[in-house]
């Protein structure tokens, strides 16, 4: 008699499904959903400070007057229209560019997945910031590319640390992927002077550059340094969305590329996905043409400062002493580095029981390390929910620190299987 | 009409799931699976979280029979058993004190052992102990009364969060922390090598029994939360590969834990079996999970019965205590 594992398919999945299993830490973000728990773990946009009731009426008109069009197949590089409003979207930030040279993709995920169809063989290097965004480990995992990290610091990506990773990496390397602008999870920003410097030890390694700019315009003090496609046309692939300036929901994002790399993007899109929503393209549209977008923007930039000083001065106020964290003048999260000993991946059950969720910095990391830091979010929650959560992190703090005090210098757990079994699913705001 | 397992067909049956507790993804699957039985055995069932909502509507709209499918504290601990007391709405399962006893660990296991029934030897600790007593020398005294390897767990809770088996001294001072993460009190116990079996009890209104033992067999070595949930990971006997005198000890015993205990309608008795055929009470659970990959499913598969006629006789008993 063989028994049962209750799935009849496990000999037969791909390799890369490996290591795809439920994981404890999932289960703690399930609790964190519940309305008695401060979530400082998700990514969302405050999307109540959109004027819902315009939007609802412009989406309502799109399917009744234009629904023959809104409601029907596209094409699979994304409609004209809106790539010439995506263009006129990259100029406030410098960029200059041809509606041709742009691919509308389902949310900056999908531009992410075919970059690298296109770009990576089982086997290649990708370099990336550590941290990185989680998301994008997952789709170098799925090409069975291999990570590695290139460390930050205040500045950013540390040029001597790139030129290092290229050398080790021994022409393996396929591309840089980078977030320059208010980086996901640490915060921080790629300097004006060392934007230049980063962009020549690429050029002069002939690596292509992958740069992710969800959050550029959310700068909280006057504008972010210009994305590095402002700064150079080749060997640059800019990736971008709508999902933080409008609405996650809709699932629209964009990747501007040199023309050659474009068609092969159709291509792989359409062998991908067939074509984006048409709805959601004509409704991103609608918006960007009718609605007062850019004020939306810089009512956002408002909101997320307020947010972003109250989870400052809280964290001034209230974390134990050997704690420090960045402090971002844009976008969504600020990264914290514990005490040494503490492991946040540890504490997480003794947070969920205070009533407060945070991301541990293992899920950040390709390699499993990252048991020292942690994610919070700042754009969704209120600024007094944020006061009260870090208020309750500090005593999940002090108390972990009692214990590690009692206990003694543990070796910290690294991760095993993948850095999204240490993240909440994209659902938990 | 009256439906095959004697429960009238407009009952109305409440499945509580959710919960702030640590269990709460495994306790939404396990009420989704346990409200789709129920429909499938043609009663009307409805789902709702364990909230500030939950007391407004049992006054205003009170079920016939409610099934907890809550995990963790709430759903085991006693207190949400005697909130329905409170309310006077009849619940699948044992009483409130009886569930607040197998849910302690420790106090289960003291229970367990005046009734003369085997479970590995064990201390239980709260973290407060260690800080007063230097966690050195409490550590040194654990080990060399128990000896190595040993099973460190929450005193309470479930699904193996924060346990782990500590085969080598350096590892104990980890492990009493990630527990420590979970409970204020940690349980540790000698570790008995064998076979890990799951025995489900029920009782359908004639006196308890014991489904078929479910053999569990991890393919990492380790019946973690990856292991439990992930459908895949672990192979599942049913029956499990043991003698029949040896499978009969273990329905015996696992009967033995299940009335020691003082429970009613359902358990599920986790044991281990050593080389020797004897068999260990490690925890009971009045709250078993009933997910794809739970075990009283499939006990219940084996057993030949049918799982939706088996709940809807377990709420059946139910609404006739509430009419008692």
């Amino acid at each position: 008699m063989s028994g049962t594992t209750q799935d009849d398919y496990t000999d037969r999945y791909a390799r890369r499904v490996r290591g795809m299993t439920t994981s404890e830490i999932r289960a703690l973000f399930a609790v964190a959903s519940r309305p008695e728990v401060v979530s400082l773990a998700g990514g969302s946009p405050y999307i109540a400070a959109l004027p819902l009731d315009a939007v609802g009426e412009m989406m309502g008109r799109l399917a009744a007057e234009s629904g023959a069009t809104t409601l029907q197949y596209g094409i699979g590089q994304g409609t004209l229209e809106l790539r010439e409003r995506i263009c006129e979207v990259m100029e406030l930030s410098g960029i200059k560019a041809s509606p041709d040279d742009v691919v509308v993709t389902v949310g900056g995920q999908q531009a992410l997945d075919l970059v690298a169809r296109l770009f990576l063989d089982p086997g290649d290097v990708v370099l990336a910031e550590g941290p990185t965004y989680v998301g994008a480990l997952g789709v170098f995992q799925a090409a069975q590319a291999q990570v590695r990290h290139v460390a930050m610091d205040a500045d950013g990506l540390i040029p001597e640390a790139l030129e290092a990773a290229i050398r080790e990496a021994g022409g393996r390397a396929k591309y840089l992927y980078t977030i320059p602008t208010f980086q996901n999870p640490a915060g921080v920003t790629l300097s004006e002077e060392r934007r230049e410097v980063i962009l020549d030890i690429c050029e002069r390694h002939g690596l292509l550059v992958v740069e992710d700019d969800p959050y550029g315009t959310l700068s909280f003090e006057g504008e972010a340094p210009r994305p590095l496609r402002a700064r150079r046309r080749d060997g640059v692939l800019y990736l971008s969305t709508f999902s933080k300036t409008f609405a996650p929901g809709l699932r629209v994002g964009w990747i501007l590329a040199p023309h050659a790399v474009r068609e092969k993007l159709v291509m792989a899109s359409e062998a991908n996905i067939l074509c984006p929503s048409a709805f959601a393209q004509h409704a991103v549209t609608q918006y960007l043409s009718t609605m007062p977008w850019r004020e939306q923007i810089k009512s956002y930039r408002e909101i997320y400062r307020e947010r972003r000083d109250a989870m400052l001065d809280a964290l001034d106020g209230l974390m134990p002493p050997g704690t420090t964290w960045t402090r971002p003048n844009g976008g969504l999260f600020v990264w914290v580095t514990l005490p040494e000993g503490l492991d946040a991946k540890a504490m997480m059950p003794r947070a969920i029981a205070a009533r407060v969720a945070y991301v541990p910095g293992t899920g950040f990391y390709a390699d499993g390390t990252g048991t020292g830091h942690m994610r919070l979010n700042y754009s969704f929650p209120a600024p007094e929910r944020i006061r009260e959560g870090i208020r309750r992190l500090s005593g999940v703090m002090e108390q972990e620190l009692a214990m590690r005090a009692v206990f003694g210098p543990t070796t910290p757990h690294r991760r095993r299987g993948r850095a999204a079994a240490d993240t909440p699913g994209p659902d938990l705001a | 009409m009256i439906t095959a397992m004697g429960t009238p067909s407009d009952a109305h049956v409440l499945v509580l799931a959710g919960g702030l507790s640590y269990e709460r993804d495994v306790s939404l699957r396990s009420g989704r699976r346990i409200l789709d039985t129920l429909r499938a055995a043609g009663l009307s069932a409805e789902l709702r979280d364990a909230d500030v909502s939950l007391l407004p509507t049992l006054r205003e709209d009170p079920p016939d029979a409610v099934v907890i499918a809550l995990h963790g504290a709430t759903g085991e601990d006693g207190s949400l058993r005697g909130v329905l007391d409170l309310c006077g709405v009849p619940y699948v399962g044992c009483s409130a004190t009886a569930s607040r006893l197998a849910w302690d660990k420790p106090s289960a296991k003291s229970v367990l052992r005046e009734h003369g029934i085997r479970t590995p030897d064990w201390v239980a600790l709260p973290h407060d102990r260690f800080s007063e007593l230097g966690a050195v020398a409490v550590l040194d005294r654990i080990e060399a009364r128990l000896g190595l390897p040993l099973m460190v767990k929450p005193a309470q809770g479930g699904s193996g969060l924060g346990a782990s088996a500590v085969r080598e001294s350096p590892a104990l001072s980890a492990a009493m922390v990630g527990c420590f993460a979970y409970d204020s009190t940690a349980l540790v116990e000698k570790y008995v090598t064998g076979m890990d079996v799951a025995v489900t009890v029920v009782d359908l209104g004639e006196g308890p029994f014991a489904l078929p033992a479910v053999e569990i067999v991890p393919r990492n070595g380790v019946y973690d939360y990856a292991a439990r949930y992930t459908a895949g990971l672990t192979t599942w006997h049913t029956p499990a590969r043991l003698s029949p005198a040896v499978a009969s000890a273990v329905a015996d015993t696992a009967l033995a834990a299940h009335k020691a205990l003082g429970l009613r309608d359902l358990s599920r008795v986790d044991l281990i079996v050593d080389e020797d055929g004897l068999a260990y009470v490690l925890e009971v659970s009045v709250s078993p999970g009933m997910t794809e990959t739970s075990l009283v499913p499939l006990a219940a598969e084996a057993a030949g019965l049918d799982f939706g006629g088996m709940l809807a006789g377990l709420v059946s008993r139910a609404i006739a205590r509430g009419a008692s």
